[in-house]
């Protein structure tokens, strides 16, 4: 496998608990970024980034502004109301297009623009959720040589989401929250 | 092309054939998109081709070459038309204490809203200027690139089923008006009332290619610059800086900002959170 060089998490109801597990264990270098995608409620002023920032105080957490130069060490949370795309030149653009899924940001926007980029140096991960959005981006993950793991259905709180992932992806590997935290750890060794 | 089991053939371009069509409409009819940010313009043209059955680049391109029709079709959905009335309500009650207050100074008041979409947005302010007594002294010119937009702008036409979504961005901006006053529902539509309406003036402007017109004390240029890469978003941010008065304000959108921009130092920030600058000159 080549150099993971982003690291992509797809979340909707049920994951911030195990975002929040996943980010705390992140050792302080991780020589990567990571991009979260989670679907939230739409004009309420979004707080998402200091309740993350506050359980995990060692990393920054930041929502990108339009075109800023995507870091590693960084980890980006996509703003509310906007999709997030990644521009070949590894800038962040934002977009302010229709729904998919009903959601905007939506998981499979970004993990398709990330596919398109980082191609087989992208991990993606898609955690709980109660709809679809996620199995269309993993496909494209996978069909440009990244990795692609989905939180175990028997796990997550709103299983639906892995569920069709798996159905549709059956490349996917599928890991525990524990699990999903060591083999982020085995990035940095 | 290799296609594996899961993947579809339909509706792709590659990075090459994105250049083409963009060189294509630019010799063929002078629109330039050849400094929009390519992530969203690929879907974008990804997005036309899955709505007008073509399956390949090559069918794009005969398309825009031999029919034009379809070329204006093509125009008027490729660009991200998407808007409401009183988005980030936290922008506007922003307006409300701060910007408009300092504006009602002048006798005369010049208001440009660059990207205006069908509307939504000059509706919110208009509405906004006429609850601080402000809207008969003011004159608001709202543009974009794309006709169609303009078009339904002009009716004052916003879709019924979002009005409840408007209603409550606008009691969160502060609005403590009977919302529905502002407009009348028929069928699916709410129209805005006309004397919201009388002191707009709708143009087209592309902002890749036309110039000043006119000098404002505001310009609002909100979620327009996301579609741009740095050189353009340079090229409007100083049209609207040569378009603004002394001291005058500038709005973009929530996760816009003037960084890679070479006239950043000839604003202050007046309020980070909501994007409002204000030249100093
Ligand atoms: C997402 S809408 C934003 C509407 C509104 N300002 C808002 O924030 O709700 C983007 C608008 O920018 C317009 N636009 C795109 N390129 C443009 C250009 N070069 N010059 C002027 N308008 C442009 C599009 O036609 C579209 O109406």
């Amino acid at each position: 496998m080549s150099r993971v060089s982003v690291v992509v998490i797809g979340g909707s109801a049920g994951s911030i608990p195990v975002v929040t597990e996943l980010l705390q264990a992140l050792p302080r270098h991780f020589q990567f970024s990571v991009i979260i995608v989670l679907h939230r409620l739409r004009n309420v002023i979004s707080s998402l980034d200091t309740i993350l920032g506050n359980k995990v105080q060692v990393i920054t957490i930041r929502e990108p502004n339009d075109k800023e130069e995507i870091r590693e060490q960084y980890v980006y949370l996509a703003p509310q109301n906007y999709h997030l795309l990644i521009e070949a030149d590894k800038t962040f653009s934002l977009d302010y297009s229709e729904t998919v899924h009903h959601s905007r940001p939506s998981i499979d926007v970004t993990f398709e623009s990330v596919a398109q980029v980082y191609a087989s140096q992208a991990v993606a991960v898609l955690l709980s959720g109660a709809n679809q959005d996620g199995a269309d981006g993993l496909q494209a993950i996978i069909n440009q040589g990244g990795m692609v793991i989905v939180q175990d259905p028997a796990t997550a709180e709103y299983p639906a989401m892995p569920k069709a992932a798996l159905e549709r992806n059956r490349e996917a590997v599928v890991l525990t929250p524990p699990e999903i935290a060591a083999f982020l750890r085995t990035l940095t060794q | 092309m290799v296609v594996g089991k899961n993947m579809t053939v339909q509706n792709s371009i590659s990075a090459e054939e994105l250049e083409e069509i963009i060189i294509l409409i630019q010799r063929q009819y002078g629109y330039d998109f050849g400094d929009y940010a390519r992530a969203s313009l690929h879907r974008r043209v990804i997005r036309c081709m899955q709505k007008a059955g073509c399956l390949t680049a090559y069918e794009l391109k005969y398309q825009l070459t031999n029919d034009h029709r379809f070329f204006a079709w093509f125009i008027e959905s490729l660009t991200v038309n998407v808007t409401e009335m009183f988005r980030d309500p936290s922008f506007y009650k922003e307006l409300r204490q701060n910007v408009l207050p300092k504006l009602a100074s002048y006798p005369a008041i010049k208001i440009w809203h660059a990207g205006c979409s069908t509307g939504e947005e000059v509706f919110s302010m208009a509405i906004l200027l006429h609850e601080m007594g402000l809207l008969s002294r003011t004159r608001l010119y709202a543009t974009d690139l794309n006709p169609a937009n303009l078009d339904r702008a002009r009716q004052g036409i916003v879709p019924l089923q979002y009005m409840k979504d408007y209603t409550a961005n606008y009691i969160q901006s502060g609005g403590t008006n009977d919302f529905s006053a502002y407009y009348t529902a028929r069928y699916e539509n709410a129209i805005i009332h006309k004397e919201y309406r009388k002191n707009i003036v709708f143009a087209v402007h592309n902002l890749a290619t036309d110039h000043v017109f006119n000098e404002f004390q505001l310009v609002c240029c909100r979620n327009v610059l996301i579609y741009f890469n740095r050189n353009l978003q340079n090229r409007a941010i100083n049209l609207f800086s040569n378009s603004l008065t002394p001291l005058g304000y500038l709005a973009l959108g929530m996760k816009e900002s003037l960084l890679f921009t070479d006239v950043r130092h000839q604003f202050e920030v007046v309020n980070p959170a909501v994007r409002i600058y204000r030249s100093k000159r």
